[in-house]
C-alpha cells in the first residue's frame, strides 16, 4: 500500500471537476432543502437541463456564452414547470414528484424517437470549443509534485471554483436578507409566515428556481469539461450523492456543501485507490477484483449516509437545531 | 400501417419458419422492459426482411450507400431476407429499388424506400424495416387486429400491474403503520429475485424453481425482520423525523444495491427453469404459461393479504395502528409487534414480486430500483397508505403503460406511467382511495 498515492488521488478528487459540480449541486440543494425545507429529489434534472440546454443551443448555432444562458434558462423553465404545480403539496409528495420528473427527463432524452434533437443514448459531444479557446493559460502542467493538472483541466477548475465561491457568497447574502428569513420561517412552520401575509408558495418557487439554477451550473460545467453529455450520466443516484455531500458538510451552513463535496470526493477517490492497491497486493484474497471497487465504494457511501443521518445529522459544520427544524 | 409494421417485425418466424432463430417467440407481446433484438450472424451488416401481410417478398434489390457512395447491395432471398455487410460502424443510407419489387407489391402508405441516417454500431447487425403492401392486403386484414393487440397488451399490463401492486402493498402497509416512505423498498424486490435465482441455480442450491421461490420468500421475510429490528426500531425509539428516515432509507438503498452488484455482478440472469416457453393461444390472447401463472400467484397473494387484513385480529390491529397509532396503543395493541409483522409481511410481498418479475423480465442487481418509481406511482395514484389503493394503482400503472404502446412508441412506457403519476398528484393528490387530510 502506498499512502502517498492514496492521498494524492484523494486530493485530486477533492479539487477535481466532479467535486466542483457536486459542490454546485449541493449549494443549490442547501438553499432548497437546508434553508427552505423542500425535499427536492430531482436536482439531477436541473443539471441535465443545464447541460443539454447548452449543448443543443450550441449545435443550433447559438454562440457559446448565449448557449450557457439558454442552459440556465432551461433550468428556470424546468423549475417553473416543476414548482408551480407541486409546491403546494406535502414534503414526501414533492420528493416523489421531483425524482419522477428527473427520471422522465432522462428517459425522454434517451428515447430513440427524439434522437434528431437530443442525440438519444449517444448524447451530444464537442460543443465547448470556444470555452477552451479562451483559455489564457500557457501549455504545460501546473501543480505540486504528482498533484498537477494540465492547462485545459486547470482552466476548467479555475472557472469552476470561481463559480462555487460566487454561488456560496450569493446564497449567504440571500439567506441573510429578509427574503432568506422568510425561507427559514417556512422551513420551521409554513403557517407563521403565511399568517403575516407572506406568499409562502411564491417564496418556495423562488427557492426551488435559484437552487435549480445553481445546480444547472454544475451540470453545464461537467458537460463542458467532458465536451460530452449523455442521458444515462444523469441518474437519480447523482442527486442522492449530492445530498450525502451536503449532509456530510452540514445543512444550512454557508460552506457546508462545498466542504462536503470536497470531502465526499476525497474519501471516495482515496478509498478507490486504497481498494485497488489492496486487491493488487492480494490482501483481499481474490474475494473481489478491481471491477468491484466502484460498487464497494458506493456501498460505503450508502452506509456512511445511514450512520451520518442517525448519529451526526448536522454533519461537520452544522447546527443540530437546524436539523431538528427541517426534520419534523 | 401499424399492423404491417408489426408483421414485418415478426416476419422471420412467419416466413415458412425455416430461417427463424430458435429462441424467437412469435406472437408474444414484449415485456415491460422491452425485448432486445438478438444479434444474428457474424460481422456487422444491415439486415432486414421484406414482406407484406400475406408473405415474404423475394427478389427485390436493396442498396447501401455512405455519403452517396455505394457500399454494397443485396437481393432479398426466397424468405424475403437480405443482408448487406458493411465495412465498419457508421451512418449509412439504405435504398430499396422500388422498380425491383415484384408486380403488385408497393411501398406501404407513409413508408419510404430510402432510409437516411441508418446507424450501425460495432459488432451488432442493424435491423431495418421497410413497410410494404401487396395489392388487396389492406382489405384482407391478415395481421393482428386492433382488438387482438389491445387484448394482449391488456393482459401484459394486468400481469405487470399485479406485480407492481404486490410490491406496492408492502410499501403502503409500511407507510401506513410507520409513516416511512421507504426508498429501499426496491432492494427488497431485488433481494427476493436474487435469492430465488441463487436457490434454483446449479451453482447454488439447485432446487426446482417453485421450491426456490419458497426459500426466497422465507429469507425475504427474515430480511425484513432484521431490517426492522436493527435499523427502524431504534430509529422509531429515537423519534427520528420524516426527513431523516427518508434519507436513511436512501442510504440503505444505495448500500444494498451496490452490495448486490459486488456479490452477483452486473449481468442479467434468467432462472434455470422456464426461461423460454412456447406461447399458448386462447382465442385472440397469446401468452406464455408463466405469464398466466404470475397473474394467478399475484391474485392469490393479494386476496390472501386482503383477507388477513380484513378478518384476523392481527389485521384489525394493523388497520388500527394505521389509522390512529396513539389510540391503538391506548387500547392495548402491541404497536411494536404489529409494525414488526408488517415489516415481515411487506418484505415477503416485495420478495414475491421480485421472484415473479424475475420470471418474465430476468434477474438483475438493479431490477428493484428500475420499478421503484412505478411502485411509488402505484401507491400515490391509489392513495398513500391504502391497501386497496395499492392494488388499483398498480393495475392502473401497469395497464396504462402497456396499452399506451398502441399509440406511442414503447420506449415511452415508463414515461407514460410517471406522467400518470404527475397528473394524479396534480388533479387528485389524495389518490383514488386516499383521504384528503393526508396531503397536507
Amino acid at each position: 500500500m502506498n499512502a502517498q498515492t492514496i492521498l494524492i488521488d484523494g486530493l485530486r478528487g477533492a479539487v477535481g471537476v466532479s467535486a466542483v459540480s457536486f459542490a454546485l449541486a449541493a449549494i443549490g440543494l442547501n438553499l432548497q432543502f437546508g434553508y427552505t425545507g423542500l425535499m427536492n429529489f430531482g436536482q439531477v434534472g436541473f443539471l441535465l437541463a443545464g447541460a443539454y440546454g447548452t449543448a443543443i443551443a450550441v449545435e443550433h448555432g447559438v454562440p457559446f456564452p448565449l448557449a450557457v444562458l439558454i442552459g440556465i434558462l432551461s433550468a428556470v423553465v424546468l423549475g417553473l414547470a416543476l414548482g408551480l404545480p407541486t409546491l403546494r403539496l406535502r414534503g414526501d409528495f414533492l420528493a416523489i414528484l421531483t425524482i419522477s420528473a428527473a427520471e422522465i427527463l432522462r428517459l425522454v432524452f434517451r428515447a430513440e424517437q427524439l434522437e434528431g434533437f437530443t442525440g438519444g443514448v449517444r448524447g451530444k459531444a464537442g460543443f465547448a470549443d470556444p470555452f477552451f479557446s479562451w483559455n489564457p493559460l500557457p501549455r504545460g502542467r501546473f501543480g505540486i509534485g504528482d498533484l498537477a493538472f494540465d492547462e485545459r483541466a486547470l482552466w476548467v477548475l479555475i472557472v469552476g471554483w470561481l463559480l462555487v465561491i460566487l454561488s456560496t457568497l450569493a446564497v449567504r447574502r440571500l439567506v441573510r436578507s429578509p427574503w432568506g428569513r422568510v425561507l427559514k420561517a417556512i422551513r420551521a412552520d409554513e403557517a407563521a409566515p403565511a399568517s403575516v401575509g407572506k406568499n409562502v408558495f411564491l417564496y418556495k418557487v423562488q427557492s426551488l428556481l435559484v437552487g435549480g439554477v445553481i445546480g444547472a451550473l454544475g451540470g453545464i460545467l461537467i458537460a463542458v469539461d467532458a465536451q460530452y453529455t449523455n442521458p444515462d450520466y444523469w441518474l437519480s443516484a447523482l442527486t442522492f450523492y449530492a445530498y450525502v455531500a451536503l449532509i456530510l458538510g452540514g445543512v444550512a451552513t454557508t460552506w457546508g456543501p462545498v466542504i462536503g463535496a470536497m470531502l465526499f470526493w476525497f474519501l471516495t477517490q482515496a478509498l478507490d485507490t486504497a481498494l485497488r492497491q489492496a486487491i493488487e497486493a492480494g490482501y483481499l484474497g481474490g474475494a473481489v477484483d478491481t471491477t468491484d471497487t466502484g460498487p464497494i465504494r458506493f456501498a460505503v457511501v450508502g452506509l456512511a449516509l445511514i450512520l451520518l443521518m442517525a448519529f451526526r445529522p448536522q454533519g461537520l459544520l452544522g447546527d443540530p437545531d437546524d436539523v431538528v427544524v427541517i426534520d419534523q | 400501417m401499424l399492423a404491417v409494421l408489426t408483421l414485418l417485425v415478426l416476419a422471420p418466424a412467419g416466413a415458412a419458419g425455416a430461417q427463424a432463430p430458435p429462441g424467437s417467440t412469435p406472437g408474444s407481446t414484449p415485456g415491460p422492459a422491452g425485448s432486445v433484438p438478438a444479434a444474428t450472424g457474424s460481422g456487422t451488416a444491415i439486415v432486414g426482411t421484406l414482406s407484406t401481410a400475406s408473405g415474404p417478398v423475394a427478389g427485390a434489390k436493396v442498396k447501401v450507400l455512405q455519403d452517396g457512395a455505394p457500399v454494397g447491395e443485396a437481393t432479398a432471398g426466397a424468405d424475403g431476407s437480405f443482408r448487406v455487410p458493411v465495412p465498419e460502424p457508421g451512418t449509412y443510407q439504405v435504398q430499396l429499388e422500388v422498380g425491383s419489387l415484384p408486380a403488385g407489391v408497393h411501398l406501404a402508405s407513409g413508408a419510404t424506400g430510402a432510409l437516411d441516417g441508418v446507424r450501425v454500431f460495432a459488432g451488432r447487425d442493424k435491423n431495418i424495416n421497410i413497410g410494404l403492401e401487396r395489392d388487396g392486403d389492406a382489405a384482407a386484414e391478415v395481421g393482428p387486429s386492433f382488438i387482438e393487440r389491445l387484448a394482449n397488451l391488456l393482459l401484459s399490463g394486468v400481469r405487470f400491474g399485479l406485480v407492481i401492486a404486490l410490491c406496492a402493498l408492502g410499501l403502503t402497509l409500511i407507510y401506513a403503520t410507520t409513516g416511512l416512505v421507504n426508498f429501499a423498498h426496491g432492494e427488497l424486490v431485488t433481494f427476493g429475485a436474487l435469492v430465488a435465482w441463487w436457490a434454483s441455480a446449479s451453482g447454488g442450491l439447485g432446487l426446482p424453481l417453485v421450491a426456490a421461490a419458497v426459500v426466497a420468500l422465507i429469507i425475504a421475510g427474515v430480511f425484513g425482520a432484521v431490517q426492522d429490528v436493527v435499523l427502524w426500531q431504534p430509529l422509531r425509539r429515537r423519534r427520528a423525523g420524516n426527513v431523516s428516515t427518508i434519507v436513511i432509507s436512501i442510504g440503505l438503498s444505495i448500500m444494498l444495491r451496490n452490495i448486490f452488484l459486488v456479490v452477483f455482478d452486473g449481468n442479467p440472469r434468467a432462472y434455470s427453469q422456464y426461461a423460454t416457453q412456447e406461447s399458448i393461444s386462447l382465442g385472440i390472447i397469446h401468452a406464455q404459461p408463466k405469464e398466466l401463472v404470475s397473474i394467478f400467484v399475484c391474485v392469490l397473494a393479494l386476496v390472501l393479504t386482503g383477507a388477513l387484513l380484513r378478518y384476523t385480529r392481527l389485521g384489525t390491529a394493523v388497520r388500527a395502528v394505521s389509522n390512529e397509532p396513539q389510540l391503538a396503543r391506548a387500547s392495548g395493541v402491541d404497536v411494536r409487534r404489529v409494525i414488526f409483522t408488517v415489516w415481515v409481511a411487506g418484505a415477503t410481498l416485495a420478495g414475491s414480486g421480485g421472484v415473479l418479475l424475475g420470471l418474465t423480465e430476468g434477474v438483475q442487481w438493479n431490477m428493484g430500483l428500475r420499478i421503484l418509481l412505478l411502485i411509488f406511482a402505484a401507491i400515490v395514484v391509489g392513495g398513500l397508505g391504502s391497501p386497496i389503493g395499492a392494488l388499483l394503482g398498480g393495475l392502473l400503472i401497469g395497464v396504462v403503460s402497456e396499452v399506451s404502446s398502441l399509440w406511442i412508441p414503447s420506449d415511452f412506457k415508463e414515461v407514460v406511467a410517471l406522467v400518470a403519476l404527475v397528473l394524479v398528484l396534480l388533479l387528485r393528490p389524495q389518490g383514488i382511495m386516499g383521504l384528503r387530510e393526508r396531503i397536507g
